[in-house]
């Protein structure tokens, strides 16, 4: 019985790539009688580049959050690079963070720090204490290798001004850069573009989506702008009313089929 | 609908509000009474001011010498124990900040703690110091520390509570630690809320500190009472006058370090 059910699971393998998460029957309120979304299932594997589309307020950051740890939920079970978030020690989940990143919609820099001691701080999942909280202080090999993600971005001319001296589209720039610096294998994109103006914000979805395709990461982003959703993801899930309506391959998706949810 | 009829110009306060004024004019007697409130020694006070200003004035001019170095040691207690206050206020006040570093009941323990520092007044911390290291501007600036922790502690904490809380998730969902946290995202973004409350910090260890050697602590405040209990009031009305002086001082001091310092995005 142990080797049909093993037997299983290897033909599962060989049949779909491993996955990078597994979502069963996610469900999460705030306390409150309705939940922000019930029941919620799927995978996404491994350099995979999904998109995750829905109304406001219908809970994808909610649902971003929970994917990696950051936020509790009542119901279900959350598998990220193999690892139950749920019941993992906190050593355990610190070594998993190391290989996760989240791009938030505000570039959440530390305004009054260099650019490159921001960058240098995607860091402390690997190292930590005083050597990785300034550039000053840091080892030639992470200082190398925050300028080496420094330059991904096109920003190496920057490095020593002020985090608040940045123009929005290089703020956001340069978080893609704190993300990627630690080589993560799991990156989360929560609306990257939407403080930027449509030039700013074209310009970072072509360079983030060029970088983590080349480095081989998964990802898993959100956008109000349905293009966006169609043009860089491979594959969109759509939140409405609390449940997946639509979990697609982008490849026989238009913007119409989109256009209802947000309705 | 027909125009509304205009109205009336005063409202019939409602008979809870009505209860409450009399409540707060019975509670201002009874204080007023209590504070040996005296019209009579209002109207008597006059005179017995003319006759105290016109005897000190004009203030003192002989012993300034010893006095401007008296308020030395005033300023050189005030730094030194508002330095220290604030170095030690660093540590406390990561442990009085709710969800940064320890768990909820060692903040509110933390919070109880410097409550209660900051509820003896100054005097009475420089009456403590002074039974444990004995008389002297030591005393004092051990007293200004204990001010200067019990205020900057606290507001340090409430500055790293409001900080936004985005960097600090970015950080967490890369695998930080909390204290790295606390050194990378936090305690930068309170920088400003920091350098502010510190300043104040030390306006407040300037004006405590003039006044400490009324009970032996150092600093000016020695003199002013020798000056009182003499009957030199000259001298008396020069150290009152020094004090305002340095006080007003720092106080335009600290104003200008912060405008320049922080600027405007505080
Ligand atoms: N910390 C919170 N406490 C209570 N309700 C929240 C909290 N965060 C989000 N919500 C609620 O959850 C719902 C989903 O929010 P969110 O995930 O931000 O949606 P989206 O990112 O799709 O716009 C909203 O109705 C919001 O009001
Ligand atoms: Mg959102």
């Amino acid at each position: 019985m142990m080797d049909t059910a093993l037997e299983t699971q290897v033909a599962a393998h060989a049949a779909t790539p491993p996955a990078d998460l597994t979502v069963r029957g996610l469900t999460k309120s705030f306390g409150q009688a309705e939940p922000v979304f019930r029941d919620l299932s799927f995978d996404i594997a491994r350099g995979a580049c999904v998109a995750l589309v829905g109304a406001n307020g219908t809970g994808k950051s909610t649902l971003l959050r929970c994917c990696l740890g950051l936020s509790p939920f009542e119901g279900g079970r959350v598998e990220l690079l193999g690892h139950d978030t749920a019941t993992l020690s906190r050593r355990a989940r610190r070594t998993l963070r190391s290989q996760t990143g989240l791009v938030a919609q505000k570039h959440n820099l530390v305004p009054r720090l260099t650019v490159l001691s921001n960058v240098l701080h995607g860091l402390l999942g690997r190292g930590s204490g005083p050597r990785y909280w300034t550039h000053m202080l840091a080892p030639a090999e992470a200082r190398d290798a925050a300028m080496a993600a420094l330059d991904k971005v096109g920003l190496p001319h920057l490095a020593l001004r002020r985090a608040d001296g940045l123009s929005g589209g290089q703020s956001q720039r340069v978080a893609i850069a704190r993300a990627l610096v630690c080589k993560p294998r799991f990156l989360v994109a929560d609306e990257p573009t939407a403080s930027l103006d449509p030039a700013a914000g074209e310009e970072v979805m072509e360079m983030f989506f060029d970088l983590v395709r080349a480095e081989g990461v998964t990802v898993i982003f959100t956008s109000h702008n349905v293009d966006h959703a169609l043009r860089y993801g491979e594959r969109v899930l759509g939140l409405a009313q609390g449940r997946l309506d639509i979990d697609a391959a982008t490849a026989g998706l238009s913007s119409r089929d989109l256009a209802g949810l947000y309705g | 609908m027909t125009a509304g009829t205009t109205p009336a110009r005063f409202e019939r306060p409602s008979a809870l509000a009505f209860l409450g004024y009399a409540l707060g004019a019975v509670i201002l007697v009874w204080a007023l009474d209590g504070a040996g409130w005296s019209a009579e020694k209002i109207a008597r006070s006059g005179p017995r001011m003319a006759d105290f200003l016109s005897r000190a004035w004009p203030p003192a001019t002989d012993s300034l010498a010893r006095l401007g170095w008296k308020m030395v040691e005033t300023l050189q207690i005030a730094i030194a124990g508002a330095a220290l206050g604030v170095v030690l206020s660093v540590p406390v006040a990561l442990l009085a900040t709710r969800g940064l570093l320890v768990p909820h009941w060692v903040t509110m323990v933390t919070r109880m703690v410097l409550g209660f520092i900051r509820a003896v007044p100054d005097l009475a911390w420089a009456l403590v110091f002074v039974v444990a290291v004995g008389l002297g501007p030591f005393a004092g600036m051990l007293a200004i520390l204990m001010d200067t922790l019990g205020f900057c502690a606290r507001f340090f904490a409430d500055d790293m509570e409001a900080v936004d809380q985005g960097p600090s998730e970015a950080l967490t969902a890369t695998g930080a630690r909390r204290i790295d946290i606390a050194a990378c995202a936090v305690i930068p973004a309170a920088m400003p809320g920091f350098i502010s409350t510190s300043l104040f910090g030390l306006e407040k260890a300037v004006r405590s500190s003039t006044i400490l050697g009324l009970v032996g602590a150092g600093g000016i405040g020695i003199e002013l009472k020798v000056g009182f209990d003499l009957f030199d009031y000259p001298t008396a009305l020069t150290v009152i006058l020094m004090i305002a002086v340095v006080v007003i001082a720092v106080e335009q001091l600290g104003a200008l370090l912060r405008s320049r310092i922080i600027g405007t995005d505080r």
